[in-house]
């Protein structure tokens, strides 16, 4: 081989691996669920309303067994996404439509409401400050943001509830809980919010896999 | 082979200013005497109260002595090894334009081989004996020691003792003392002794109250215990530092050390505010198997016979009964009343 | 007469079997028909795994079958060993053939191929390190980008944890073989007079197995990952991904080959020396390849073990390491670390012992204190089996254990010293010449002293409580095996390139490589131990903003250490390959025997005549020394050769030339094939 085929090969190397590599983490390392953006739009000191869901099983994809939050959009359809822009110093109404069967907590301490207006939550229209997961249907999910000493436990549904939904997302005639609570953002900044219940069926402890990934059970507040 | 030096037979060596009649290792220790001079000092006056973790609690201080004996230890040897790389590379190179040639076939000498032996074991021995005197002088500096400590406080009468719990992904706090309330917020007496009980409840956590100089590994049905006598007042940042999952980065938060009466009345008022949670909490325990409970995610299959083994130490909380006394530790442990009664005191 | 004018290739040509010549490259086993093997093994042991496993309760409910993933796995590293044709020899056997032993395939092809060459497999080795380093680093940018600012992120944190742990992962596994596979296995050999290494076939497939271990390490990241960093710490293994599994299964396929490897490597430096090498004569490199070599092969069992049982907690839902269900999770650090220190000395030891190689040929001096420098090799591979719980000083372990384990921990500071004894006695009054191979040295020695002096603040307990798990902990471990390991290999490789290749490396991109690559490593990692001392983590996705200044200068430090590597990859691939510039026989003057023969020239049995070793290869400034072997072997003694009689052959004096003059064609030639 000449040198010039030798210099063209070389380069060419060279350059198939610079483009496997950056194919390689924007196709791969870089992805992330959607933003959904709440703040477009928002006037100062006006409540953002958040309508999320909770299900069972996301009925999708690769992990179609997990359980998943959703969230639905500004323009009403529901996203799979756990990243939400919020604005900075805003009182957020969330109301989340929860979908999934209940268990105990792995540490009861995440039964307490914590971190709302008024310490309070109100499940099926009924106000509750605290939640024993020991008795009756349990907890499904929280809500937690720790940042912001959020913590909103989430009543599941009997497991034996007639009309359970196996799909996201789920529409309302299935059975389901309808918590709302409200909280205040503070400071931009990112903040990570979680689940404490021990929802992922079949991995120890319940917490690995949705657990363990953005976009099910992990997500961020995105204040700007 | 022979291992004494052999002098070089190549004439004028003797005006060779890279010669053996130069007294390159008198030059060498002059210069090493007086960087040391110089630096040691600086160590001592300057640099030692700069050094983490600060003097929040007995343990931190120590572990900023003990890293000055040993910054103030390794100066002279890094001082010497430096400068003398450096030195050869001035002085014993291949000058440019002059024909190569070889060094003087020296093989070893054997004074100089036992005494660098000698030196570095002395010095060995001495960090090994120094650290351990440390290590027991400060109960276990700060460190995890384990179910049954053997370094314990002198006095451990009125000692307050913090169960720290570890989970994913956020430490939670039970105070045995005041009704075994737990909370995420971590409240510290100034001029207490604390113990640590570090427990986890799924993965491995590491408890690092950074300016406590406090670091304990939490391993599930594991009681870690660390001790450290608070000095001052002030916040800290408690941080987990062992990899535990997607939020180990996110799983940090701060703790204050405020006076012995604001932490008494904090103590009291959450312990009457949490009652109705404390209620559905397990009946405090050194450690815990929530998934005894139900709540182990499914993994293992529900016959596991395990789960009845350590069934007996999950839970007040309605779902199971006949659960036997925690065992009550010496140290430490003291009703809640009288451990207020000493806190009011102060 | 010197060694670019003679022809030792011609003298192979005559055992070259014809049967090599009937099988087309590209229809016999290559690389090509390894990767068919690899995918066909995948597709089978995923289908099996499907078949046991599908129908598990918790397959059901996770949809993630960690057996299928398992045996997919290990059947397609079976599968491309296989298909190499790693296993024909042991097949065929079995079946009650006799293989027929051929010669080495000599064409370009030789490098795709299942090689019983070690030089071939030293290359293979060299390129596939440094593939393996290259593809590490390149996740260690990633993690400076997520680090550059303490709160926004750059990566999902998940993504993020998945980055650390494959770059951690791959960067252990590269650097254990990193000197012990190219260096290793080409020179042993060469430099203690044999013809082939004891089991020519143990090191091909050691080779073949770690570049198995490194692709299913890669496969990780379509599987999703593992979040675990490379110490893969239980119970968080039982609850990961299915990425997870190929830790495990990769580190398992890659400590099988360090196993053989080191085995081969120990039964080859006891066995197979030339007549005349005695203990006392063995080059510094190969003592420090025995040691490593019996770390290989006594501690790396111990984590194959750890890496199985993780396995059955995964698969068949054992409770090894999960303490709720009578496992301990203390079970995992223990064998882990266990296995986990000596590691790090496996990682160290090479080190020293190619610095020990080079200061005498760059020093022109014997290597001061010979013994003690070998003994000390030994003393810190002895003493590494008894350290491991200083990673656990704070997990909860019997806290007596500690004092005991600060003192090993310390002790072993005592040989790690003898290597800066030799190195300062050489340097002694020495006649330093500044190539670029000594400025390597010479960085190492710098470099490690900061990382060996940082090391005994880990090992002292009250100040370990506070740097445990953080970034000074990463610092320490970058400077010992970065600054030492790494830059011993890249001084070595710009000494040994001559003699891999026949090519010479550019001399101004090495020195630009040089200064780039130490000034930006210092700049990289010195402030990180600050930044652990002031509270930073490992393995964080945020900080506290007020270390963001010395992160952001350590990330863009990062950058520039990346970037020197190209400086090397682009004079290695130019220099050796596009515009290659003949080097000139012996050129550093080394009295070493792999420099008395031009390696690159040799046929794959190495020596026509076993050479008779006469001295140790340091005998520098002594005028009447002996040389260091003679290369007509039997012959010379016997008066046959061409040289005739006991003339010196080897190079001699303070300025030696290469005077070889080996004879050729005269008496009858003994069947070099191994038996």
């Amino acid at each position: 081989m000449p040198k010039a085929g030798r210099l063209a090969l070389a380069v060419f190397i060279f350059a198939l691996a610079f483009g496997l590599g950056v194919w390689g983490v924007a196709a791969y390392l870089r992805i992330q669920p959607p933003n959904v953006n709440f703040t477009s739009g928002h006037r100062r000191g006006q409540p953002v309303d958040l309508t999320v869901q909770t299900v069972g099983s996301y009925g999708h994809g690769v992990h179609a067994d997990w359980v998943s939050y959703l969230v639905k959009g500004p323009n009403g359809h529901w996203v799979h996404s756990t990243q939400w822009e919020l604005p900075a110093h805003t009182r957020i109404n969330v109301t989340v439509y929860q979908y999934d069967t209940g268990s105990p907590l792995r540490n009861q301490v995440w039964g307490l409401i914590r971190g709302t207006g008024g310490h309070s939550a109100l499940l099926n229209g009924r106000r509750v400050r605290l939640l024993n997961s020991n008795v009756g249907n349990g907890v499904a999910h929280t809500f937690s943001v720790p940042a912001l000493g959020v913590s909103v436990p989430l009543w599941g549904i009997a497991g034996n509830a007639p009309h359970q939904c196996a799909a996201a997302p789920c529409s309302l005639r299935f059975t389901h809980n309808v918590i709302k609570f409200s909280f205040y953002t503070t400071h931009p900044g990112q903040f990570r919010w979680q689940c404490f219940v021990p929802c992922a069926a079949g991995y120890l402890n319940g917490n690995g896999g949705p657990m363990d990934t953005l976009g099910y059970m992990a997500g961020f507040l995105k204040v700007i | 082979m022979s291992h004494m030096e052999q002098p070089s037979e190549r004439p004028g060596d003797g005006i060779d200013p890279r010669g053996p009649n130069v007294p390159h290792f008198a030059r060498l220790f002059a210069i090493w005497l007086l960087a040391t001079a110089i630096v040691e000092p600086v160590l001592y006056f300057l640099v030692w109260p700069h050094i983490p973790p600060g003097t929040m609690t007995d343990a931190a201080r120590g572990a900023q002595f003990d890293a000055l004996v040993l910054t103030m230890t390794a100066a002279p040897v890094v001082i010497a090894v430096l400068e003398y790389y450096l030195y050869a590379m001035i002085v014993w190179h291949q000058k440019k334009g002059e024909p190569p040639e070889d060094g003087p076939p020296i093989w070893g000498h054997v004074g100089i081989q036992a005494g660098w032996i000698a030196i570095t074991s002395a010095i060995v021995m001495g960090a090994f004996v120094f650290g351990t005197y440390e290590l027991i002088n400060t109960s276990g500096a700060g460190g995890g020691e384990g179910p049954s400590p053997i370094w314990t406080p002198a006095a451990t009468k009125n000692m307050l003792t913090v169960q720290v719990i570890g989970q994913q992904w956020l430490w939670t706090y039970r105070y045995p003392q005041f009704g075994g309330f737990e909370t995420p917020d971590l409240i510290l007496p100034n001029h207490t002794k604390i113990a640590f009980h570090v427990t986890s409840l799924d993965v491995i956590h590491d408890f690092w109250a950074y300016q406590l100089g406090v670091k304990a590994d939490a391993n599930p049905n594991v009681d870690n215990v660390a001790f450290a006598t608070t000095n001052e007042t002030g916040r800290f940042t408690v941080r987990c530092d062992e990899l535990c999952g997607i939020w180990h980065g996110a799983m940090y938060n701060y703790g204050y050390i405020v006076s012995p009466t604001a932490f008494y009345k904090w103590a009291t008022s959450t312990e009457k505010k949490l009652a109705p949670l404390t209620k559905t909490l397990p009946k405090f325990a050194w450690t815990y198997n929530p998934s005894a409970n139900g709540a182990g995610g499914g993994y293992y299959p529900s016959t596991d016979p395990f789960y009845e083994v350590y069934k007996y130490e999950y839970g007040s909380s309605g779902r199971e009964g006949n659960l036997p006394a925690v065992h009550i530790k010496s140290f430490g442990w003291k009703p809640s009343q009288a451990g207020a009664h000493h806190v009011r005191e102060r | 007469m010197t060694a670019t004018t003679m022809e030792l290739g011609a003298g192979t040509t005559g055992y070259r079997p014809t049967a090599t010549r009937l099988a087309h490259p590209w229809f016999s086993l290559n690389v090509i028909t390894a990767f068919l093997g690899a995918a066909a093994g995948y597709g089978i042991g995923h289908w099996i795994g499907n078949y046991i496993a599908s129908n598990y309760a918790v397959v059901q409910s996770t949809g993630q079958n960690n057996v299928a993933v398992v045996l997919a796995l290990f059947f397609g590293v079976l599968g491309f060993i296989v298909g190499i044709g790693g296993l024909n020899y042991p097949i065929l056997k079995m079946f009650g053939y006799q293989p027929e032993e051929r010669a080495p395939v000599e064409d370009w092809t030789k490098y795709f191929r299942f090689s019983t060459d070690h030089k071939v497999v030293g290359k293979q080795y060299l390129v596939g390190v440094i593939g393996m380093f290259f593809i590490g680093g390149l996740f260690a940018m990633a993690i400076r980008t997520e680090l550059t600012n303490p709160t926004t992120h750059f990566f999902a944190p998940d993504i993020y944890l998945q980055i650390v742990s494959e770059h951690g992962t791959i960067m252990m596994m590269m650097a254990t073989s990193l000197v012990v596979g190219p260096l290793g296995n080409f020179l042993i050999p060469l430099m203690i007079g044999s013809r082939r290494m004891a089991f020519p076939r143990l090191e091909a497939i050691s080779f073949w197995i770690f570049l198995c271990g490194l692709m299913v390490i890669l496969t990780a990241l379509p599987l999703g990952g593992f979040d675990t960093g490379w110490t893969g710490y239980a119970p968080l293994q039982t609850e990961a991904a299915p990425g997870m599994d190929a830790y495990l299964v990769g580190f398992g396929t890659i400590g099988t080959g360090m196993i053989l490897n080191g085995f081969n490597q120990i039964v080859t430096i006891v066995n197979y020396r030339a007549p005349g090498m005695r203990w006392s004569r063995l080059p510094i490199f190969v003592w420090s390849m025995l040691a490593t070599s019996f770390l290989l092969t006594l501690a790396t069992p111990v984590l194959f073990v750890a890496g199985w049982f993780g396995v059955l907690d995964r698969t068949a839902q054992t409770a090894f390491y999960v303490n709720t269900h009578g496992g301990s999770s203390y079970l995992w650090e223990n064998l882990f670390w266990f296995f986990g220190h000596p590691e790090v000395y496996i990682m160290a030891i090479p080190g020293f012992g190619l610095v020990g190689e080079m200061l005498p040929v760059f020093t022109r001096k014997p290597l001061f204190a010979y013994r003690v420098g070998a003994a000390g090799m030994f003393g810190v591979a002895l003493l590494s089996f008894f350290v491991w719980q200083h990673h656990l000083f704070v997990s909860g372990i019997n806290p007596d254990m500690r004092p005991v384990f600060m003192l090993t921990t310390e002790l072993i500071s005592i040989p790690t010293g003898f290597i800066y004894l030799i190195g300062m006695g050489t340097l002694w009054r020495a006649k330093i010449r500044f190539t670029v191979p000594m400025m390597f040295c010479l960085a190492m020695y710098f470099n490690f002293l900061i990382g060996g002096i940082t090391g005994v603040y880990n090992s002292d307990v009250p100040v370990d409580v506070t740097i445990h798990g953080s970034f000074f902990v990463m610092a320490h471990f970058h400077y010992t095996i970065m600054g030492g390991l790494l830059f011993a290999f890249f001084g070595a490789v710009y000494y040994y390139t001559p003699l891999l290749t026949g090519k010479m490396l550019n001399n101004t991109l090495a020195k630009i490589h040089f200064w780039w690559m130490f000034i930006a490593f210092n700049f990289t990692f010195f402030p990180l131990f600050i930044v652990g001392f002031l509270g930073m983590p490992r393995r964080v996705f945020e900080y506290a903003p007020r270390l963001q200044v010395l992160n952001d200068w350590a990330s863009a430090s990062a950058y520039m250490l990346g970037m020197s590597f190209l400086v090397f990859a682009v004079n290695f691939v130019w220099s050796v390959w596009v515009d290659p510039k003949p080097a000139p026989a012996n050129p550093w003057q080394s009295l070493g025997l792999e420099w008395q023969l031009p390696a690159y020239k040799m046929p794959w049995y190495n020596f026509e005549r076993l050479p008779i070793i006469l001295s140790d290869p340091y005998h520098y400034g002594e005028r009447e020394a002996l040389p260091v072997a003679h290369l007509q072997g039997v012959l010379a003694l016997a008066g046959a050769g061409a040289g005739g009689g006991l003339a010196p052959v080897g190079a001699v004096g303070p300025d030696p030339g290469p005077e070889i003059s080996p004879p050729r064609g005269e008496a009858e030639r003994e069947d070099p094939r191994p038996e």
